[in-house]
């Protein structure tokens, strides 16, 4: 039934889907890729005994080849996990529990993703020292900021390579290179960036890098965490018992996700250089329409140092949560998935120094791998036909119009 | 190959199953997203929180989805934040390798020593964990008696419920367990997924820290086409549980004609409540290593013990904290059975078997340690 409906939705294409920050939906070649380990090929990857057990570790282990080999690492590196939520707790605690009787300061950046952040925050309570890095209004770190926080205490720098919310690519290799200069171990949340920007270990200096199957068009319920060999990296697991994972994470592989992971990994590697291409042209195409079309939209988050599928965009004189209202079809978010329940205005803007009114009125624009130029110029007209109509029925807008400035404007207390 | 009987390892997926985990993969949102796809992804997870309560007769809100039985283990272990942990010398190593525990010892069956359990209990907060049916042998332990114990002391209980669950009826408050783990690819449905229940009255400690999903137990992005088999493979489990009549019967036909063939042989834990569908039997005087290889090159896939990690085959623990010497422990291979398992695979394996057993002769006796 399930299937019928998505069908269904499929054939009249709406809602656009316009946000792949969030999840991607699993590519039909990932799917195949998958399917003959729910059926046939069925054994415990973790079984010596039979071929069951052979032919699925077969799998498990060829996914990891391809997982390793679009970020430049050794497949022995490759850890799989059940998604980036559990690589990033992963890596931060394992870390900093396994180094505690020597060092205790871990530095991270402010808009980091929540699960980065709780983590540091669990450790704090623990009693570490944390410093959390303030970004500049494009949402780049500064470089002499993080070389400045570092002490003869740093076991640990983590700073995502892109941002969930708004796009933003960190430099991470001049971040890996003054990690390495004082040797600190790095960890990067590559979420939002493997198969979206190239990504090298070796030449990045990265330690430790999360990656997640369902933001680049595999399974959800998997992802992997890479955990350098030379020199080498320890970490305390956050699950034992069987031992499986080198240790480092126990608990039987999901074959079937694993596979998933490693096709959309080498479909990514394979299509990263075009489709970047393909998207960008889209991404600038809405950006050029929308602009051109309405006053007074800002742009949230460097432009140059952005992946090519993300817009943020702030319209201001409109209340972003009665335009989400306003725009149902289209499958936008005001911010990350994990919050878009809540009506806080996000943190990562707020960090750019986004002022609360303005955060307020966000939208976050995902394009993907399967967004056409239809779909771009179908969601250009809805946002702008939608902006203008909200626009008409503010008081706020009226009084900018006329020339009145809006911050000087004396509110009654009540 | 094809006669399977390592269910215990895992289980295949019903067909059933696999339909649904195909179609959840084909739903493009993210669960937590407020938009029409999101909330399209919501209900399937909702839907299979209810199937997955049912199966143990709880509230679906204390349905706590988890990456499988290892973390439910794990987070159980650690979410309820107890100074002491108590375990059966017969628990999987995901709940002994997770925390410091204090074994508590079973008998020559397998099963817990409930007067042990009782004499080491004190007034320091404890958590008891004791599994509801045992991986290696299918001894079912009297968990409920267990939690009335633990109870009584103030203690939390635990029960690993990942062999038990679709294999025997469970009803988690009869069982008096306020924290039970659940794995989906033990009941047919897919690897990747798991569940532990949590009772409403314990504040639970997450281990994976985040966006708060899972009414801020358990963080990260749901595992969308896991659930979702899960929650079928937990329903059909519930219907099919009476085929485990069958297969009792298939499984005493085994363990019947193993010890006439050869009247030394054990079948371990066979005095105490069992699981239909386990038989750990140790075949005199043949290395449960040699029994596997030969057994594997006739197409029969079974184990010498759990499949984990080290690929070395090791003598089982389990055997071993039921009193048996080295000698008898590693020569144990065991066969369990499912829901594809047909007479006829039962006749091969009692074929081959016997075929190992008079091969015995002439060869050097297993390795004594």
């Amino acid at each position: 039934m399930t299937a019928q409906l998505a069908t269904k939705t499929e054939a009249r294409k709406l809602p656009v889907y316009l946000d792949f920050q969030a999840t991607t939906p699993t590519d039909p070649r990932v799917v195949e890729a998958m399917m003959p380990y729910f059926s046939e090929m069925y054994g415990n990857p973790h079984s010596r005994s039979h071929l069951y057990g052979w032919q699925a570790e077969e799998g498990v282990e060829k996914a990891r080849g391809q997982v390793a080999s679009i970020i430049g690492a050794d497949p022995k590196e490759i850890i799989f996990t059940s998604g980036a939520t559990e690589s990033n707790n992963l890596a931060i605690k394992g870390v900093a529990h396994f180094y505690k009787e020597h060092k205790n300061h871990i530095i991270t950046a402010a808009t980091e993703h929540k699960c980065v952040l709780e983590s540091c925050r669990h450790l704090q309570q623990e009693g570490f020292d944390v410093t959390y890095l303030p970004v500049q209004k494009n949402g780049i770190i500064k470089l002499a900021d993080l070389e400045a926080a570092i002490t003869d205490k740093t076991v640990l720098v983590t700073i995502m390579a892109v941002n969930n919310e708004i796009g933003v690519i960190q430099p991470v290799k001049e971040i890996g290179a003054i990690c390495r200069k004082h040797k600190v171990f790095f960890h990067t949340d590559a979420a939002q960036a493997v198969g979206k920007i190239p990504l090298d270990v070796n030449e990045m200096n990265i330690d430790l890098m999360s990656i997640s199957g369902h933001k680049l068009y595999g399974p959800k319920g998997i992802g992997a965490l890479y955990v350098r060999r030379k020199p080498r990296v320890r970490l305390q697991p956050l699950m034992s018992g069987g031992g499986q994972e080198r240790g480092m994470r126990s608990g039987t592989l999901a074959t079937p996700l694993c596979v998933g992971l490693g096709a959309a990994c080498e479909i990514a590697q394979k299509e990263m250089a075009a489709e970047s291409e393909r998207l960008h042209m889209l991404r600038d195409r809405m950006y050029k329409a929308i602009m051109e079309q309405l006053p007074e939209v800002y742009l949230n988050g460097d432009l140059e140092h952005r992946i090519p599928g993300n817009l943020n965009l702030s319209f201001a004189y409109v209340e972003g949560e009665s335009l989400i209202m306003g725009i149902k079809n289209l499958s936008v978010s005001s911010g990350s998935a994990c919050t878009s329940a809540s009506l806080e205005p996000s943190y990562v803007l707020r960090a750019l120094g986004v002022t609360e009114d303005l955060a307020h009125t966000s939208l976050r624009i995902g394009l993907g791998r399967f967004t056409t130029e239809e779909d771009v110029d179908y969601a250009v007209d809805e946002i702008v036909s939608h902006v203008k109509r909200l626009r008409e029925m503010s008081p706020l807008w009226e009084m900018a119009q006329e020339g009145i400035d809006i911050k000087s404007v004396k509110w009654a207390a009540h | 190959m094809d006669v399977y009987l390592d269910y215990n390892a895992t289980a295949p997926m019903r067909p059933e199953v696999i339909e649904a985990v195909t179609a959840a993969l084909a739903l493009g949102g993210n669960p937590s997203s407020v938009h029409e796809p999101g909330r399209r992804a919501r209900r399937v997870i909702e839907d299979a929180r209810e199937e997955v309560a049912a199966l143990i007769q709880a509230a679906p809100e204390d349905i706590v989805f988890t990456s499988g039985g290892t973390e439910s283990n794990a987070l159980a272990l650690y979410g309820a934040g107890r100074e002491r942990i108590l375990a059966s010398a017969v628990e999987h190593a995901s709940v002994l390798g997770n925390a410091a525990c204090d074994l508590v010892p079973v008998d020559g069956n397998g099963v817990v020593d409930l007067a042990a359990l009782e004499s080491m209990l004190d007034s320091r907060p404890a958590l008891v964990s004791v599994m509801l049916a045992n991986n290696e042998t299918g001894v079912i332990q009297p968990v409920a008696e267990a939690a009335e114990i633990a109870h009584r002391y103030g203690a939390l209980v635990h029960c690993d419920a990942v062999q038990a669950a679709g294999k025997i009826p469970v009803d988690v408050t009869a069982l008096g367990a306020d924290l039970l783990s659940l794995a989906a690819h033990k009941l047919a449905g897919p690897k990747g997924v798991g569940a532990l229940y949590v009772a409403p009255h314990v504040e639970l400690r997450p281990l994976f820290a985040g966006g708060g999903q899972e009414r801020r137990r358990r963080s990260g992005t749901e595992n969308l086409s896991g659930i979702a088999g899960f929650g079928v493979a937990a329903k059909l489990a519930r219907d099919h549980i009476g085929d485990y009549a069958n297969l009792a019967r298939l499984r005493d036909a085994l363990e019947a004609r193993v010890l006439k063939i050869a009247p030394g042989a054990i079948v371990f834990g066979s005095a105490a409540p069992r699981l239909a569908n386990t038989a750990l039997i140790s075949m005199p005087d043949v290395a449960s290593e040699k029994q596997v290889i030969a057994f594997d090159l006739d197409g029969i896939a079974v184990s010498a013990g759990s499949a984990c990690s080290s690929g070395k085959i090791e003598p089982s623990r389990v055997l071993r904290a039921m009193g048996y010497e080295m000698g008898v422990a590693n020569t144990a291979v065991r066969a369990s059975l499912g829901w594809r398992t047909s007479e006829d695979d039962v006749t091969r394996f009692i074929e081959v078997w016997g075929r190992i057993y008079a091969a015995r002769r002439g060869e050097s006796r297993a390795p004594a340690a």
